[in-house]
């Protein structure tokens, strides 16, 4: 085991797993406003939205998310899409995760019981007005473990775009492996701050969950 | 305003799920101020038949009218969510299950129709639902979330939900069914008091001594059919049809 070269390259992939944190954050922004409109459509009265929804959720969960941020990156040029890759990957990130993210939604409106939307219609709210105030609400608090699975996924997937240079947490350590020859000590560093990131999102997916349930 | 016309009519009430006819035709009328039991074998209609008053079924035939006002009436979609969506207010409805709001507490669960729908101030909307959870004894609740309280409590805070958009009608779908025994008169004494107070009101109930204490009609269903009306003292000691005595025997008999 070479301490001393793990001293010298922590500072290093600390700065890498920042930019990882980033990218995190900017598909899961992404994810969570595409899965709202994703699930509204499933969700929605009209068989065509309802359709197109359902495409959507199987597309982006039925193909490697590599083969889509290929589709991106490399097939966007051709047809006028162009991105530097921190930005292909973060959108191709977001819309894939937003497949899972529309299904967590869905399943947190749907698991609220029936009841309640016809309670709430039957006081003469319209069917907006009680998804607003009667069943979002309660839906909520049921969809944070699963969008919190969801999260810690795309925290781990975004390891992925290493391949297509985005100078995150994987590609730096794959680069340092070229002039080091420690692989063990290497990869060893990059799992463990892996690690951190996702118990931090851990942490606060617990005390979001927690705050909710306080509440009723 | 023309008193003597029905509070409540039904007209011909048809409704199929799938294959299944479970609305057969079905004409009653309530007048202001009455009180209507519905009673019947399970499966036999009553639910969907409270239900399509208030249209959270809809009907495939016939008309349900508020009032002078047809409840189910051909609009466009939007016309028809506005329209239905004022009709709903003017009716209240107390389900089975409570169905109160959990992530709410009492007095948010009675005052956020009023507050939303009619624009009514805060302090007034609170102080609104204390006067109605006075009405069912639950005023030191006004605090409590749902998941606080017992059933009988549950089930008399929403009927003080309904109460506060002061309906002209009140719909009961066996509001005790889901009760402990010893939790069902508090709820029967509130709808009791309720009758005195000449609400009208559609209840489908199970339990035929309460129905025949607090109707001044009774009907009975089966089959997706009215099989029988009539007072609760022509109905219960004088039944016509063979199907309303073979029912009430087998209730008598446990
Ligand atoms: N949403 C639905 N889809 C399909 N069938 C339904 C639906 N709701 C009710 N039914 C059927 O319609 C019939 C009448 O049901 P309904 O709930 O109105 O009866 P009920 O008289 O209220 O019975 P209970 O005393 O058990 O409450 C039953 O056969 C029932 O299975
Ligand atoms: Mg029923």
């Amino acid at each position: 085991m070479d301490i001393a070269l793990i001293g010298r390259i922590v500072p290093v992939f600390v700065q890498a797993a920042w930019t990882t944190v980033e990218l995190s954050l900017l598909s899961l922004a992404l994810g969570l406003a595409v899965a709202a409109l994703v699930a509204m459509l499933r969700l929605s009265h009209v068989a065509a939205l309802r359709f197109a929804g359902a495409a959507y959720v199987s597309v982006f969960r039925g193909t490697p998310a590599l083969i889509q941020i290929f589709l991106l990156y490399f097939g966007g040029p051709q047809v006028g899409i162009q991105f530097e890759p921190f930005a292909a990957g973060a959108i191709a990130l977001g819309l894939n995760i937003a497949a899972y993210m529309a299904e967590s939604i869905r399943g947190g409106v749907l698991s609220v019981d029936r009841g309640q939307m016809e309670a709430a219609r039957s006081l003469g709210f319209g069917e907006g007005q009680s998804m607003r105030w009667i069943v979002l609400p309660q839906a909520a608090k049921l969809m944070i473990r699963p969008l919190g699975v969801n999260a810690v996924a795309l925290v781990k997937g975004t390891a992925l775009v290493a391949t297509i240079s985005v100078v995150e947490l994987t590609y730096t350590a794959q680069r340092f492996i070229g002039s080091t020859y420690k692989p063990f000590e290497i990869f060893a560093v990059t799992a463990v701050l892996y690690m951190i990131m996702v118990y931090g999102l851990t942490l606060l997916i617990d005390r979001l969950d927690r705050a909710y349930a306080g509440e009723a | 305003m023309n008193d003597t016309r029905p509070m409540i009519e039904v007209r011909g009430a048809r409704k199929f799920f799938g294959p299944l006819e479970v609305l057969k035709g079905i004409d009653f009328s309530v007048a202001r101020g009455q009180i209507v039991a519905v009673i019947g074998p399970s499966g036999s209609g009553k639910s969907t038949l409270l239900r399509s008053i208030n249209h959270l079924e809809t009907l495939d035939g016939g008309e349900v009218w508020l009032d002078g006002v047809q409840v189910n009436q051909k609009l466009d979609r939007r016309s028809f969510e506005r329209h239905i969506n004022g009709v709903r207010q003017q009716m209240g409805m107390v389900f089975q299950h409570f169905n109160l709001f959990p992530h709410l507490n009492v007095a948010e669960n009675i005052t956020i129709a009023p507050i939303k729908l009619k624009g009514m101030a805060k302090a007034e909307a609170r102080a609104l639902a204390l006067k109605m959870l006075d009405k069912v004894g639950l005023a030191d609740k006004i605090d409590a979330f749902p998941a606080r309280l017992s059933g009988g409590q549950k089930q008399r805070v929403a009927i003080a939900r309904a109460l506060a958009m002061q309906p002209k009608v009140m719909l009961f779908d066996e509001a005790t069914s889901a009760l402990d025994p010893e939790l069902v008169d508090e709820v029967n004494l509130v709808m009791k008091q309720l009758a005195s107070e000449h609400m009208t009101m559609v209840i489908v109930t199970h339990e035929m001594r309460f129905a025949a204490e607090v109707a001044d009609r009774v009907i009975f269903m089966a089959d997706g059919a009215v099989v029988e009306e009539g007072s609760p003292a022509e109905f219960f000691r004088n039944p016509k049809q063979e199907r309303t005595r073979s029912f009430l025997k087998k209730f008598l008999n446990g």
